[in-house]
């Protein structure tokens, strides 16, 4: 599991007043809610976030730990407005998906599984798409660009920024 | 949030006067010779449903409200939103009343030209009208398609024909009424939990446990303080009838919950609904709101002094959620993991405390059940499966969507003639029931009466109502195997062999279709999946073997073929097929070799082509690009 | 709630109080039901499977651990359906477990080996998973190898709801679940106060304790080092049970022969220390309760250093009701390198002195960088009962054949006051023993103090100190400590003078150092051999202890004097942790 909120990112903690404010007669049971209003505050749960959760609710923040994990609908780091997978699957492999790959880590300067710091792209990989004869090929969101030269990455990349 | 004026009722005879004073306003979708209410001449109910709404139902409703404004007919024509109609093949569908016209697959340009025929000129338009696949001909009223004649609709009455955020219209079709009548009876509740044991109405969930008596046990446990939840978690690939009932009905389960609760004697109820489904979380928030403005929920109901609450919870992500002791620590914000019973929540719930869990459908069936008399409920359905049952119909099947049959209907006529057979003229493989945890029927076996006896009998189960329809295409290893991957990722990872045992039959099946398999995996299958069943701590893991249990069953064969034939006999199975080039039909234009993206074909200009298969990745590229020759198979 | 009933195991009748598992009415049987998850210390779980029953009616197998008899209730545990589950289970487990099981620390004492034996798990027919997980070595105590976990949950259990510390959490789930500190943090990344009983509590080697064998063998083999060592007073009741003796059983000289053979150059007694302990704290607390600008109040122990750590962790607030006193190895390491070395000419620099604890805490503590008083690290290493059972298997001693041997002079005796510091009351008992006779100048009429002992996890006793009456709680294992905190922070509400507080359940006798237990009632064996030893020894009262007299006469001149300041008082810190709070990284 990755752990901790991207650097430079500063948790406005006041922001979870209204949440508290909002669950504060819930005495029992609140956890989720909370968590789940906090990370439509926040895009996700920054580690700061839940600190101040466990200590308003007296829960121990492993627990809070084990009920953020168990569950698909939290996230522990931020992901962008738009989400690029980038194939890495046989054909797009020896299609040189690997150059596509580094060309998208120089444009939006992270690695796979990061989110850039204007929040705008998470860049994933993914082992096939199924758009074998487009290949090399990266989705973001649900557009699938195929054909792709390293090259013409950041043009691309840039019909998304606004 | 609805814009209607509540005043809150005081009493029955308060419920009884807004139901006369709102029953003019819907009657001309009853009577179409009804008088006028408000100068308004046509209803044209618009289905919403996420299913429609996802077809482009909400341009629909744009256009419609866009046109009659153009057209100066927006005050006589009322555009009302409806939750589900049922026949989701169809969307967007609307029905004009007092004409009752049913219309599908409709565009927002189609709108001008509906308004102008039927609305202004009281003629349907042909077009647009559903038309029987058999004969061909156009069917103006809905009632008369088969999908929808062939159903017994009790539970789905109001479903596609209120406006599901107005609780007016659940009222002037007799809702609340069945909540005034337990009223009436408070102080004899035992006569009411009569009614509900009478009526043989099994748990919806799948466990198919008796409802009164499940309720008399939680009841009867010791504890001032009592719980009733509704399951709204509903997480079955394939399942979507409790969301179809909380977007198109969701006062009926409010008013089947406060009747439960006056029976049970709880005071505080808990909806758990996944937060996949926001717009039933609206609908009942909204539809919460209403019942408390009215007097129908919170403190002294209908002047009764008696009071109950109801909250709605909003589920995180965890299908293991739907098992009622997971969902209870997921509501008291816990990891939702299941522990073992007994103590039953009947005994020890929520907190602690006594603890009833129905489904949306077990509730939804309560109203109807005061109202009518348990009795009349089981008039319906058969010796030991009383009532009906709402099934999602999807998969392979021409008619996609929602079905209400009673019990003991046969799985062929559900199949066959409402779900209108196999699509593209395929040949019907087999049935999944249940989803993860159920299994699935060969044709062999569609024959027999659908109840919850006799689906386990078969190796299957009632489960909540999803039924998923295969064809010859589909491999049913690799089905098993998707099943599999499902509760593997769902399983909270608690006990043995629900967290290890479906990673190890995940393994082994995933072997199998990838042309690994060895000789003695369906056996290693067969004895994980018979002890997994046993040993596992809850509904999850114990019925986690049964996609696999019930295709080993009935499709032994395939198994057989993949294991020592490496072949997959419905041609699914991508690692077990081979490309190659039928070298009389290829004219060699080199379009293939053009688009293999690992360069695996070879030939020259005008000649035959080959495929280096040790190359050949199975994209399937090769096969779309030779156009002209049609020379490329896959086997 | 004490309403019998009888159910049929296995054919035959067993009548037991209603509520009892199936697993506790079959052991009044003889039958023996296999469990893993299982612990009698925490609450059923009934998550591994292997405890799994039929019974008459149900659908699946039950588990036997949790499974409430009801009357009538028809149970079998031996049938083909519950031999081949469990089998399988177990099959399962170690499918996903590391098979290095001739290296792990905790080979031939593992439960899942145990069960793969018992229960005739012959081939693994499934893949090995490899492991995936780092061996977490961020504790200055225990090492985690998460690989090995088979997340039975039992440290997850007993931490949160024995010690209240939620050090672990169950994280992810299905086939990815881990058990693991918050953020998949280290443990000395967290606020783990290294009581270490998740290392006794482990069925398997997945959490094991920090080994410090080879440097002090090191130091051993090293001529120019004089290698000195301190026993600890639980270990003695203890030791003998990695030998096969029964708990409880004191092998006292045994464990100080062994020391000699091993190659200690000189055998000494943290009793002795725990004697001085006494002196130094009785007198701080009869200081404080005359004149309460010497000290808050009430007054608590200060020698469990896994309690300690929880409380400048959870209550840096009141760390001033900790008695200044340093803990006896802690006392005993900074006279051992200065009275000690002094009084036998050794050149303090040569000294490695080594402490044998029941305690995993202690090897943290001995790293305070105050615990240098004599100018040196007054402990160098702490080695766990645990650990010297394998430093005697591997350097060859025979325990069963070993003759008995005495303590080394100077600071080698103690008293019965001070053998009992090693279980829960005793460390009271002992103050209010010599508390008593320098107040009142009369001899207690009772020498053992029955007002003080017992299981019961936080107790209450007055005690008149002729006409002064004081009252007195006893606390042991954290969750009962957190109490007596709370109980402070709400303005002491019954009015204590002086509480005695272990981190560990059962005090010292079951510390995280121990040896695993499986004996239901260890605790109570353990204690029992403790008071034993008491009444067995020449001297019962610390301050009559003819060396302390003598420590005090030469070299410290008096309890609480500057000489004792210097060297056997302390001061805590605020660790600015608590539940709620993982360290930045």
């Amino acid at each position: 599991m990755g752990s901790t909120s991207p650097t430079g990112q500063n948790v406005d903690l006041a922001r979870l007043d209204a949440v508290f404010d909002k669950y504060k007669d819930m005495a029992k049971g609140s956890l989720i809610p909370v968590l789940q209003a906090a990370q439509d505050t926040y895009g996700y749960l920054p580690i700061k976030a839940l600190d101040a959760i466990a200590k308003q609710l007296a829960i121990p923040i492993s627990q809070i730990y084990g009920v953020v994990t168990f569950y698909a609908q939290f996230r522990l780091s931020p992901r962008g407005k738009h989400i690029i997978r980038s194939c890495q699957g046989t054909a797009c492999h020896v299609r040189n998906s690997a150059r596509i790959l580094e060309s998208l880590k120089t444009a939006l300067g992270i690695a796979p599984g990061g989110t850039t710091e204007d929040l705008q792209f998470t860049l994933e990989t993914v082992a096939c798409i199924g758009c074998c004869s487009l290949a090399p090929v990266m989705m973001i969101d649900t557009d699938a660009h195929g054909r792709l030269r390293p090259d013409r990455v950041p043009k691309i990349l840039d019909s998304y920024s606004n | 949030m609805s814009t209607e004026n509540l005043t809150r009722l005081k009493s029955a005879d308060d419920l009884e006067a807004m139901k006369n004073e709102a029953l003019p306003k819907i009657a001309i979708r009853k009577d179409p010779s009804a008088p006028l209410h408000g100068g308004v001449t046509h209803h044209i109910m618009i289905c919403c449903d996420t299913g429609c709404a996802s077809s482009g139902a909400r341009k629909i409703v744009d256009a419609f409200e866009a046109d009659l404004k153009e057209k100066g007919l927006d005050k006589t024509v009322d555009v009302v939103v409806i939750g589900c109609h049922g026949f989701c093949e169809m969307g967007p569908l609307i029905v004009v009343y007092p004409d009752d016209v049913y219309y599908v697959h409709l565009k927002p340009e189609d709108i001008p030209e509906i308004v102008e025929e039927t609305v202004r000129g009281g003629r349907p338009v042909e077009r647009f009208l559903y038309h029987d696949r058999e004969t061909l001909k156009p069917i103006v009223h809905y009632k008369e398609i088969e999908f929808y004649a062939r159903q017994k609709r009790i539970l789905l009455t109001n479903c596609g024909h209120i406006n599901p955020e107005s609780v007016t219209e659940y009222i002037a079709n007799d809702g609340y009424k069945a909540l005034a009548k337990a009223l009436s009876q408070k102080d004899n509740t035992d006569a009411l939990l009569e009614e509900v044991k009478k009526s043989g109405l099994r748990g919806r969930g799948g466990g198919g446990f008796p409802t009164g008596r499940k309720w008399e046990l939680c009841r009867n446990a010791p504890g001032d303080k009592k719980y009733i939840i509704c399951n709204a978690d509903e997480g079955d690939p394939g399942a979507f009838m409790d969301r179809s009932l909380m977007e198109g009905d969701p006062h009926r389960l409010l008013e089947g919950m406060i009747i439960g609760g006056l029976i049970i004697g709880a005071d505080e109820g808990y909806i758990y609904c996944r937060a996949e489904y926001p717009y039933a979380i609206r609908r009942l928030r909204i539809a919460i709101a209403q019942a408390e403005a009215l007097g129908l929920l919170g403190n002294d109901i209908l002047g009764s002094g008696w009071s109950f609450h109801l909250h709605i919870k909003e589920g995180a992500g965890a299908f293991v959620c739907g098992e009622e002791t997971a969902l209870i620590h997921s509501i008291e914000g816990k990891r939702g993991m299941p522990t073992a019973r007994p103590p039953f929540p009947a005994i020890s719930g929520l907190w602690e405390k006594p603890t009833n869990n129905n489904n949306v459908e077990t509730w939804a069936n309560i109203p109807g059940i005061i109202r009518n008399g348990g009795d009349w409920y089981a008039s319906f359905g058969t010796q030991g499966s009383k009532g009906t049952k709402v099934f999602a119909l999807t998969g392979k099947v021409r008619n996609t969507g929602l079905a209400e049959v009673p019990m003991g209907i046969t799985m062929r006529e559900v199949i066959f003639n409402i779900a209108g057979g196999i699509q593209n003229d395929k040949k019907f493989k087999a049935v999944q029931i249940g989803g993860p945890s159920g299994g699935c029927l060969p044709e062999s076996m569609i024959d027999r009466p659908v109840d919850y006896e006799s689906l386990i009998d078969a190796g299957a189960m009632m489960g909540s109502g999803g039924l998923v329809v295969v064809d010859e295409d589909t491999c049913m290893v690799d089905l098993a195997r998707f099943f599999l991957s499902f509760t593997r990722d769902e399983s909270c990872g608690k006990c043995t062999p629900c967290r290890e045992g479906s990673t190890r039959m995940l393994n082994i099946l995933t072997a199998i279709c990838q042309g690994k398999g060895k000789p003695g995996d369906i056996e290693l299958l067969e004895e994980l999946a018979r002890n997994i069943k046993l040993s596992s701590l809850c509904g999850l893991g114990q019925t986690c073997p049964n996609p696999i249990l019930s295709t080993i069953r009935y499709f032994r064969h395939e198994y057989e073929a993949h294991i020592y034939e490496k072949k997959c006999p419905a041609g699914q199975c991508v690692d077990l097929m081979t490309y190659w080039i039928d070298t009389e039909k290829c004219i060699g234009c080199g379009a293939c070799k053009k688009i293999c993206p690992v360069s695996a074909i070879d030939g020259n200009k005008k000649e035959p082509h080959v495929i280096d298969v040790m190359k050949c990745i199975k994209c399937g590229s090769c096969i779309e690009a030779c156009k002209k020759a049609h020379a490329i198979s896959r086997k | 709630m004490s309403k019998n009933v009888t159910v049929t195991i296995d054919s035959q009748k067993v009548t037991v109080p209603a509520g009892v598992t199936v697993w506790g009415a079959a052991r009044k049987l003889g039958i023996n039901i296999p469990t893993l998850c299982h612990h009698f210390d925490v609450k059923p779980y009934s998550g591994c499977r292997v405890c799994l029953v039929e019974v008459k009616g149900g659908r699946a197998l039950a588990a036997a651990c949790s499974f409430p008899v009801s009357d009538g209730l028809e149970i079998y545990t031996n049938t083909p359906k519950v031999r081949e589950a469990r089998r399988l289970v177990v099959e399962l487990l170690l499918a996903n477990h590391p098979h290095d099981c001739l290296t792990c620390d905790r080979n031939q004492n593992c439960e899942l080996q145990r069960l793969a034996l018992d229960l005739g798990v012959k081939e693994i027919r499934f893949e090995k998973s490899k492991p995936t997980w780092e061996i977490d070595r961020t504790s200055p105590s225990l090492v985690r190898d998460p690989n090995k976990c088979v997340l039975c949950g039992r440290c997850v259990r007993f931490c949160s709801d024995k010690q209240t510390c939620a050090v672990y959490t169950f994280a992810n789930r299905g086939f990815s679940s881990i058990v693991t500190p918050a953020f998949g943090k280290g443990l000395g990344e967290v606020a783990c106060t290294l009581c270490g009983q998740c290392s006794t509590i482990c069925p398997v080697g997945a959490i094991t304790v920090k080994d410090d064998t080879e440097a002090v063998l090191k130091a051993i083999d090293d001529p120019e080092k004089i290698v000195i060592v301190q026993t600890a007073p639980s270990v003695r009741v203890a030791l003998g049970e990695l030998f096969g003796q029964a708990p409880g059983s004191i092998v006292t000289g045994k464990m100080v022969a062994g020391l000699k053979r091993v190659g200690f150059d000189r055998v000494l007694d943290t009793n002795f220390t725990a004697d001085v302990t006494i002196m130094e704290e009785a007198t701080e607390f009869l200081h404080r309760l005359g004149s309460p600008d010497k000290g808050k109040m009430p007054m608590i122990t200060s020698c469990s250093p896994g309690w300690i750590n929880f409380m400048e962790m959870f209550y840096p607030d009141l760390v001033e009701h900790h008695s200044t006193c340093k803990s006896p190895q802690q006392i005993f390491g900074a006279l051992v390198k200065t009275f000690y070395a002094e009084r036998e000419k050794i050149d303090p620099a040569r000294i490695v002195s080594v402490s044998i604890m029941p305690c995993t805490a202690k090897k943290f503590e001995c790293t305070r960088p105050e615990m240098n008083a004599s100018g040196y690290q007054d402990v160098d290493y702490v080695l766990t009962t645990r650990e010297l059972g394998k430093l005697f298997k591997s350097c060859g001693v025979s325990f069963d054949d070993i003759k008995p041997e005495a303590y080394d002079p100077v600071m080698g005796i103690g008293t019965g006051a001070g053998t009992i510091f090693g279980n829960t009351g005793g460390v009271m008992e002992a103050a209010l023993r010599t508390a008593y006779e320098v107040v009142t100048k009369k001899t207690l009429p009772a020498l053992e103090l029955t007002a003080v002992r017992g299981m019961a996890g936080l107790r209450e006793a007055e005690i008149d100190l002729d006409g002064t009456k004081i009252k007195v709680a006893i606390a042991h294992g954290l969750g009962n400590a957190r109490k007596v905190m709370e109980a402070i922070k709400a303005g002491n509400p019954n009015n204590w003078h002086f509480i005695e507080v272990m981190a560990c359940p059962g005090g010292c006798i079951s510390g995280g150092g121990q040896p695993i237990a499986h004996d239901i009632n260890y605790r109570a064996k353990r204690t029992a051999g403790l008071y034993e030893d008491d009444r067995q020894l020449q001297f019962r009262k610390s301050h009559e202890n003819p060396e302390v007299k003598a420590l005090y006469a030469e070299y410290l001149k008096e309890p609480g004097g500057h000489m004792s300041h210097k060297l056997l008082h302390t001061t805590f810190h605020n660790a600015h942790m608590d539940l709620f709070t993982v360290l930045e990284s």
